[in-house]
């Protein structure tokens, strides 16, 4: 066990330091995740009043969007210099690389969010102060779920074909309940009478989720990775 | 083809051919009147879109641990069927709902989860064909993965109110319109399998011409 926690953590250090020398991968995602933000404004705000009710749908997609970008990034930076296969000939555990890939993964989406969700809260008028701690659940347990699942895709993506168009065509019907529940349960969090028991239902569902995808992904990582 | 397609095949195109008859033989629906005859049609497709899901899944998940190559060929046939199949649940479901329900579409559960379980399988074979070298272990984990969704996708959506009728509506069927109904059910599931040996047979001579041209090259 502390084999293999070991090797997550030097796979989560090495993607930390290729990130903060180049910033790359978080700069242009931070970025793209204003800018998409911003669309939504353009394309919903009228008369400078934004509609009720859409301020948890445009975080999540927000997020979803940003999370498909970052996963491509990431790993088409693995794929330049074929650093992928040599992480893959090391002698560790398939599956505590994979786990130290969704690490750096969620490190990312967090920091992404982080932004993300004061600037729907300035923009949208979204109360986002009402229940601040089961807001960070929901968005956690929803990360994890996509982050698990598209982990997974964008690293068996790597040696495919056309992998910047296939990844969000995978990932995009495969997430569906993740969506689902968090917009459900970010919107029983920003409605003008909060429903905390909603959206601790919806909570439940995507915790319920991630155990499943993330136990599905340890498992079949070794065999969809090997040749 | 095997005799035993030959048969099946020819079967089925009697039966399908003996259909109108068979269905306009039975009772009309006393608050939706002949409408509700797209029945006939839209629920078989709807059994064999998603008896080809699980074969599709389970074939999936045997060729990513046995790395049997005729599991992966069962897998890409019934895969392009559930897509086939789908198809038809999906033109026939709101053909009649506009009737039944006067909407073409609602977000009820079970409308919802199959255009969802339909779309999976429309990106599994985008996957396959574009995919390159390895796109059949990719599509494997896609379609294992999404079997595995399905349940998600089911209680997520249902939370919304349901209209679709119930599956146990079936057993309580009168006899004059539940033996058009099973004999639909039956054309249906040989059409099913025959185009399934079929394509699987297809798949697999496909794979064989593709060994033999490698190893043709290698000499």
């Amino acid at each position: 066990m502390t084999a293999f926690l070991r090797v997550v953590a030097l796979v989560v250090r090495k993607d930390l330091t290729v990130e903060v020398r180049s910033l790359e991968v978080l700069s242009t995602t931070l970025f793209f995740a204003i800018t998409v933000v911003l669309l939504f404004a353009f394309g919903l705000v009228r008369e400078g009043v934004p509609p009720d009710g859409v301020a948890a749908a445009i975080l999540w997609i927000a997020v979803a969007f940003s999370g498909t970008l970052a996963l491509g990034r990431t790993f088409e930076r693995e794929r330049q210099s074929d650093t992928l296969r040599a992480l893959l000939l090391a002698p560790a555990d398939r599956p505590a690389l994979y786990t130290g890939k969704l690490g750096g993964m969620l490190l990312l989406m967090a920091l992404v969010e982080a932004v993300l969700v004061p600037l729907v809260g300035l923009f949208f008028q979204a109360p986002i102060f009402a229940d601040p701690l089961r807001l960070a659940a929901l968005l956690a347990a929803g990360t994890l779920g996509f982050a698990a699942i598209g982990t997974l895709f964008a690293a068996m993506l790597v040696r495919a074909r056309s992998r910047d168009v296939l990844l969000p065509v995978l990932l995009y019907p495969m997430t569906v309940p993740v969506m689902i529940a968090g917009v459900r349960g970010t919107a029983a969090l920003f409605q003008p009478e909060p429903d905390p028991a909603l959206a601790q239902f919806w909570l439940a569902l995507l915790v319920f989720f991630d155990v499943v995808f993330v136990t599905l992904a340890l498992w079949t990582f070794e065999p969809l990775m090997t040749d | 083809m095997t005799t035993a397609v030959k048969a099946q095949l020819a079967v089925a195109a009697l039966m399908f051919a003996a259909a109108p008859w068979v269905i306009d033989a039975a009772p009309y629906e006393a608050t939706m009147g002949l409408v509700y005859k797209i029945y006939f049609f839209h629920m078989p497709s709807a059994w064999m879109f998603l008896i080809a899901a699980i074969v599709a899944g389970v074939a999936s998940a045997r060729f990513l641990f046995t790395k049997r190559q005729a599991s992966d060929a069962t897998a890409v046939a019934a895969a392009e069927l559930a897509v086939v199949f789908g198809l038809l649940a999906l033109v026939t479901g709101p053909l009649w709902a506009r009737k039944a329900w006067g909407v073409w579409w609602v977000w009820d559960p079970r409308l919802t989860s199959s255009l969802l379980v339909f779309l999976i399988f429309v990106a599994y074979l985008l996957l396959r064909q574009f995919g390159g070298p390895g796109s059949d272990k990719l599509s494997a984990g896609l379609a294992l993965f999404g079997m595995a969704n399905v349940p998600f996708v089911y209680v997520s959506v249902n939370y919304w109110r349901t209209m679709h009728p119930k599956t146990s509506v079936v057993p309580t069927l009168p006899v004059s319109m539940g033996i058009p109904l099973w004999y639909c059910v039956f054309a249906f599931l040989l059409l099913f399998l025959a185009l399934l040996s079929m394509r699987a047979a297809l798949e697999r001579q496909r794979m064989r011409l593709d060994a033999l041209y490698l190893s043709h090259d290698e000499d």
